[in-house]
């Protein structure tokens, strides 16, 4: 009988299409909006998820979250090394100097200091240039749309030179670094740069950034270093969901996209739900017709079943097209860079449009059972 | 399932029904009496609301009766579970409905079909069978219509073929020709005496259409939930067979 639930499925072109695009465009506004929020959230963890090297980060114990730093002493870092289990600690600086170009073009920056002897923490994806001539003095390494903020419509180009804190700093290479939250130009220099660039204080150290022994795990080093130096320690993960709870508690972000998502998903699940719904009741002298034939209630649970996966499966499927066409289209840009679908947003949606589909064909199959087949005679 | 040693295709005793309660109650059927006998074609007729439809529902095992006896092809639907009336209902009874009820997005040949393969007959095997039987019954040039291009009479010779494509031993008829004009409807009459009334079978016709009672082999008359009166009329005309006149039905709808 599937042959049968699948013609009545598509039988009438016109319900048919209304079913399957409104299904289409629940997910679509669904995997659209849940997908801009995550990646906008998994920005304000950008610079940490950049930092390859390291899987520790330790850091002030009321340090919070990435922009939001208490520098530590410098002696903290004698400190971490000595924990057993620790392979190698160094000195991370962040700060957030002004970068003015010749022309007078400036912009606020996130400039992050690496270790000087090491390099650990630079930034790996290169455009132009080379991690390594940051060991050149007063050198720094720009990120893309950090250098066409600064120099627009200017081709890329190495050796430019900006200007921080009076200091003359020279561009060395070009990165591609992930999106940080806010749109600023995101700068690699030496630690020792670094804090030329910004002016001294007292205590300077934002972070330090370690790898544990190969056989420590980071969770398990993370628990070492707090315990035996009183400092907050995270792997990379951990931190990383450290900022985005930051965001999500103490921001409007949450609340404006959840608003946005929840009625997205009401109304979406409420128009697909209802055409669904009405689908089966607009069909009930079909399944009433069957019935009396002698189809049992069983096939008629599987036949509309049947009939709400497909068109739900049609529906996920086109939405999610929809979807990723959008992103590759709208977004692919370098303002909104890294803003991809990603799979955990199809997949919540795909498990909404699910339950969906589940409650729709409950309600409707409902209908269809306490139909008595006895309603065909009456015309 | 054989015939009943006593000819009875259905056999009602003092079926009653009422539905609802307390002041809503409505008395259905009343202590209904009602037989129908294999080779027959059985008219119940009556004015709307006497109780027609809810005693062929009853009979068909669609809707379940307050009181009295019933059986139906010699079996004792009470003792039947729910799922096994389902089967018994899927084996041998066959529906012909006033408004057709054809499934729209099917063709005429699947739709003929749809018992057989609600029996768990491959779907090839079915609308080839299907095929043969609207081939048979006039119909082979149009076995890939949708039912909404064929004609009131058309629809419901492929109603009728699909009443009768699994072979069922009862065929439960309502109102087959109130849909229909006199012509379609007297050929529809036709078409059905020819193909369903056959020995070790029983047609029960519920109809209010005075112009077609000649086809009776028995008309029980209901009023007010009760059979009033049962007569056996002389049959002024024979039922067609298909072999003798196979271009009546045809001219008819020429």
């Amino acid at each position: 009988m599937n042959f049968v639930a699948l013609r009545m499925l598509t039988g009438d072109r016109a319900k048919y299409f209304g079913l399957v695009f409104a299904i289409a465009f629940c997910t679509f506004l669904l995997e659209n909006q849940t997908t801009i929020f995550a990646n906008i959230m998994k920005r304000t963890a950008s610079q940490i998820l950049d930092v390859t090297d390291a899987e520790v980060w330790v850091m002030d114990p009321q340090t919070e979250y990435w922009e939001q730093t208490k520098p530590l002493k410098d002696t903290d870092l004698t400190r971490v090394r000595g924990v057993p289990g620790v392979r190698w600690a160094v000195r991370l600086f962040k700060g957030n100097p002004v970068a003015r170009t010749l022309d007078g073009k400036f912009a606020v920056s996130f400039l992050i200091g690496i270790d000087d002897a090491t390099l650990a923490g630079a930034p790996r994806k290169m455009l132009l240039g080379s991690w390594d001539r940051l060991r050149e003095p007063d050198s720094v390494i720009i990120d893309q749309a950090g250098y066409i903020l600064l120099f627009p419509g200017e081709p890329l180009a190495l050796d430019r030179t900006l200007e921080m804190n009076d200091h003359r700093v020279t561009i060395v290479g070009i990165s591609d670094v992930p999106a940080p939250f806010a749109s600023l130009p995101v700068m690699h220099t030496r630690y020792s740069e670094a804090i030329n660039f910004l002016g001294r204080e007292r205590t300077q150290l934002s972070f330090i950034i370690a790898r544990p022994d190969a056989e420590v795990s980071p969770a398990a080093l993370t628990t070492r270093i707090h315990e035996r130096t009183g400092l907050r320690a995270r792997t990379t993960e951990e931190f990383m969901w450290d900022c985005i709870r930051y965001y999500l508690q103490h921001t409007g972000i949450p609340v404006n996209f959840g608003i946005t998502i929840a009625v997205a998903l009401i109304v979406g699940a409420v128009v697909a739900g209802q055409t669904f719904y009405l689908f089966t009741i607009e069909n009930l002298k079909q399944f009433g017709a069957l019935k009396a034939i002698g189809v049992t209630n069983v096939r008629l649970i599987a036949m509309i079943l049947l009939q709400a996966f497909t068109a739900g499966t049609l529906g996920f499927s086109l939405g999610t097209g929809m979807a990723a066409t959008f992103f590759e289209i709208f977004l692919h840009k370098l303002a909104t860079r890294g803003i991809v679908l990603m799979w955990q947003c199809v997949a919540l949606t795909g498990a909404c449009i699910f339950f969906v589909v589940i409650v729709a064909s409950v309600l409707s199959i409902r209908r269809v059972l306490v139909l008595e087949p006895a309603a065909v005679f009456r015309g | 399932m054989s015939a009943t040693s006593d000819g009875l295709g259905v056999s009602c005793r003092d079926v009653r029904k009422h539905f609802g309660s307390g002041e809503a109650r409505v008395e259905a059927l009343r202590g209904v009496d009602f037989e129908t006998r294999f080779g027959e074609l059985s008219f119940l007729v009556g004015p709307s609301g006497c109780g027609k439809t809810t005693l062929i529902s009853i009979i068909a095992g669609l809707l379940d009766r307050t009181g009295g006896e019933l059986s139906v092809l010699g079996t004792n639907v009470d003792a039947l579970s729910a799922h096994e009336r389902v089967l018994f209902r899927r084996r041998n009874l066959g529906f012909i409905f006033q408004q057709f009820n054809l499934l729209p997005a099917l063709t005429a040949a699947e739709n003929v079909a749809v018992p057989l393969i609600a029996a768990g007959m491959s779907r090839r095997h079915a609308v080839d069978r299907a095929n043969a039987l609207l081939s048979q019954l006039g119909l082979g040039s149009r076995l890939t219509a949708l039912p909404l291009t064929l004609s009131g009479g058309q629809q419901q010779r492929v109603a009728i073929a699909r009443a009768l494509v699994h072979e069922p031993r009862l065929v439960v008829c309502d109102e087959p020709t109130a849909s229909l004009d006199h012509a379609s409807g007297e050929a529809v009459m036709d078409l059905l005496a020819a193909n369903a009334v056959r020995p070790g079978r029983t047609v029960i016709v519920v109809t209010h259409d005075s112009r077609v009672f000649h086809y009776a082999h028995s008309i029980a008359h209901m009023d007010d939930g009760r059979i009033v009166d049962v007569t056996r009329p002389d049959r002024r005309r024979e039922p067609p067979r298909p072999a003798e006149r196979p271009s009546a039905f045809e001219e008819s709808y020429a």
